[in-house]
């Protein structure tokens, strides 16, 4: 039985250790949050100039001025410091961040990413995502293991337009956790009653038990 | 030499032009010089290059200034909330340069600190890496990128003095302090104009050199593109 959404992302916060320093992606990412382990201390980082996020602000209590990476209202912690957006991006790119959670399109076997533009499509740019994948310790993918449109996400080679090049760690999908590996994909775990021939069936990369 | 302008239009006045070079600041419509892209608006200056994070959205932030055609480029990190934009660029009616929002940062940061390039990872072996010099350090592959700058910055910070040192509050620092370091002419617009020696000088963010012209902006929409809250008792 796949795993649902909330499963997916209770699983993916199991990668936030004490004492990280972490940046979620906008969408799924973003829910990560909320099924961090009461006794870690994690520490978000959001790239438009926070370390320290806090919840949602409670009905009227919103700040314009504080804000996270996907524009909506936010508190802050008493550990929170506010920073510009030169210095955010100097704790992506000077490797400082330990992991990111990301959303994809396309995950190669060699961890190229792809999920940032569809030619032909009106694009609304990569933000952060390249600079993160470039930059963070630890890459995890969250996402859902098959296109909408039925074709693979997990694939041989990335048709499309790359965020990184061999930036991926782990992929997790509703089928499982699994991880890059010297340029293969490896199954470190898989959801209840899944079996290995059913992620190869929904795969288009190789996939390694 | 007095810094201080009595409005947003006194403020503009010979320091903008057809064609210029503009650095725009805020993250979405957190931190923008509301007032300042009003008199921009009204000045009908044209064929402007707008470097800025985002192309704000329909009715606010540099989507007035798109409403208007008045900018011919822009350069951004992300653009997705802003029909006016998607429309005009469908219609080959404005250019476009995607940044990694990092290295838009960076490039801003080094033209104002007189470096003229740098090497960075990000973007390595992406279409973005088209065109630009390719170097390995220590076995890994960075990709060149050359700095910006800018003929006017327009900038917004919460608190400022006379001599145009400035404090910004919470999340709508971003890209301010960067640009203010970048404008061949820095406008700054602030909540608070205060007497020298009334900031802690201490907790100055941006000091007063990188500042040419301040205003006391006032009316402020700050509109919050994203209301999110939750329950009392979650």
């Amino acid at each position: 039985m796949v795993w649902s959404r909330d499963e997916m992302c209770a699983r993916a916060a199991k990668e936030l250790k004490d004492g990280y320093y972490v940046n979620l992606g906008i969408g799924m990412p973003t829910l990560v949050a909320n099924h961090i382990p009461k006794d870690a201390n994690v520490i978000l980082q959001s790239e438009n100039g926070m370390l320290g996020m806090g919840p949602f602000p409670i009905e009227g209590e919103e700040d314009p001025d504080l804000i996270n990476a996907g524009k909506q209202t936010i508190t802050a912690l008493p550990m929170t410091s506010y920073f510009s957006s030169a210095d955010s991006f100097g704790m992506i790119r000077g490797g400082h961040i330990d992991l990111s959670i990301l959303g994809a399109m396309q995950v190669a076997q060699n961890g190229d990413l792809a999920n940032w533009m569809i030619p032909g499509k009106m694009i609304k740019g990569m933000g952060g995502a390249m600079d993160l994948v470039a930059g963070v310790k630890k890459v995890v993918i969250l996402m859902e293991h098959v296109a909408k449109d039925g074709s693979a996400k997990l694939v041989s080679n990335c048709t499309l337009p790359l965020t990184g090049a061999k930036v991926v760690d782990m992929v997790i999908s509703e089928y499982g956790v699994f991880e890059i590996v010297d340029e293969c994909v490896k199954v470190s775990e898989l959801a209840p009653e899944i079996s290995i021939e059913e992620v190869r069936d929904k795969s288009q990369a190789e996939i390694l038990s | 030499m007095d810094k201080i302008y009595s409005n947003s239009k006194e403020a503009l006045e010979g320091v903008a032009f057809d064609g210029m070079v503009l650095m725009c600041g805020g993250f979405g419509l957190c931190g923008i010089p509301e007032r300042m892209i009003d008199a921009l608006k009204e000045s009908k200056i044209k064929n402007i290059t707008a470097i800025s994070n985002n192309a704000g959205i329909d009715g606010e932030g540099l989507g007035l200034l798109l409403e208007t055609k008045q900018i011919s480029k822009m350069i951004s990190s992300y653009v997705g909330e802003n029909k006016i934009f998607a429309e005009q660029y469908l219609n080959g009616e404005i250019e476009l340069e995607f940044n990694p929002q990092g290295t838009l940062a960076e490039r801003i940061r080094a033209g104002g600190a007189g470096i003229p390039a740098f090497y960075t990872p990000t973007g390595a072996g992406t279409k973005i890496a088209e065109g630009k010099e390719a170097r390995q350090f220590e076995g890994r592959e960075y990709i060149m990128e050359k700095s910006l700058r800018a003929d006017l910055s327009l900038i917004k910070a919460w608190k400022g003095d006379s001599e145009g040192n400035l404090i910004y509050k919470k999340t709508a620092r971003n890209f301010n302090p960067l640009m203010a370091t970048a404008g061949k002419i820095t406008i700054a617009e602030v909540e608070h104009l205060v007497e020298p020696g009334k900031l802690d000088a201490d907790q100055i963010h941006t000091s007063g050199i990188f500042v040419q012209r301040i205003i006391k902006g006032s009316h402020y929409n700050k509109r919050i593109e994203n209301l999110t809250t939750r329950k009392a008792n979650d």
